[in-house]
């Protein structure tokens, strides 16, 4: 194994195959050794990151595509998350914890994403999200 | 994930019902949308419902975790019955702090306490 890797996938816009991608990018972090706070961020920030881009970015449509790209070193985890849609303004997500949206269902993957991650960006049209997340000592 | 598997065990005890949630992870869309219509309908089989859920063996959800959990209080609210949360983990804890829902769920460390909470 070497110690840095960067690699692209491309799947279809479904979760059953995102899913596939999201083990495979957890189990080469996890043979980094990132520990397990980390490895529970990640894992947090990725489920949400490519059920957003399958649900909302690419609104459920299976003939869409997900390309996820990936840059592991032993001190982070760099990853994009793309989709097809038109992208959004993470400006525009009403804040979840006040008192009118706290009852609301929905709405709080971005505020999770922001908590557990180094550095969170929307990138492209906003259809593209990059994640950073770096090894703790 | 399994056909048929079950995902809570649902018991009764003295007035309440306790749901064993019996997934480690609660993440996959199949897998919320069984838990929460089995759960809204014992809430509606059940007006005024005293609902405690565990989450002894869970390790991992995500935020539709918690849109399932907050249609759930709200349904339960709505039916005059409480509904506490007991057995989270530190990590999960975490969750119901960043986004403050541990403000609106009443969440205790241990079964027992959270029994002792319901005003029957």
């Amino acid at each position: 194994m070497t110690d840095r890797q960067y690699i692209e996938l491309t799947v279809a816009s479904n979760l059953e195959e995102v899913r596939g991608v999201e083990n495979q990018i957890l189990s080469a972090a996890g043979d980094i050794g990132f520990n397990a706070a980390d490895m529970f961020a990640i894992r947090l920030c990725l489920e949400e990151a490519l059920t957003n881009a399958v649900r909302h970015g690419n609104g459920g449509d299976n003939s869409k595509l997900v390309k996820v790209k990936y840059f592991l070193s032993q001190a982070l985890l760099e990853i994009f998350v793309e989709d097809q849609g038109k992208g959004f303004n993470p400006g525009d997500v009403p804040d979840p914890r006040s008192q009118e949206n706290i009852s609301r269902p929905g709405g709080r993957g971005l505020l999770l994403m922001n908590a557990y991650l180094d550095q969170l960006d929307y990138l492209g049209r906003g259809n593209i999200v990059r994640m950073i997340k770096k090894r703790s000592v | 994930m399994q056909v048929g598997e079950p995902k809570i065990e649902v018991t009764h005890h003295d007035g309440i019902v306790q749901v064993e949630l019996l997934k480690e992870e609660i993440l996959d869309e199949a897998v919320i949308t069984s838990i929460t219509d089995t759960i809204l309908k014992l809430i509606d089989d059940n007006q005024g419902l005293n609902l405690l859920v565990s989450f002894q063996k869970v390790k991992h959800f995500s935020s539709s975790a918690l849109g399932m959990l907050i249609r759930i209080h709200k349904r339960i609210e709505e039916g005059n019955g409480k509904l506490r949360l007991c057995n989270i983990n530190p990590a999960l804890y975490e969750i119901f702090v960043i986004t403050k829902l541990n403000k609106l769920f009443m969440i205790f460390e241990k079964p027992d306490q959270a029994i002792m909470s319901f005003d029957r």
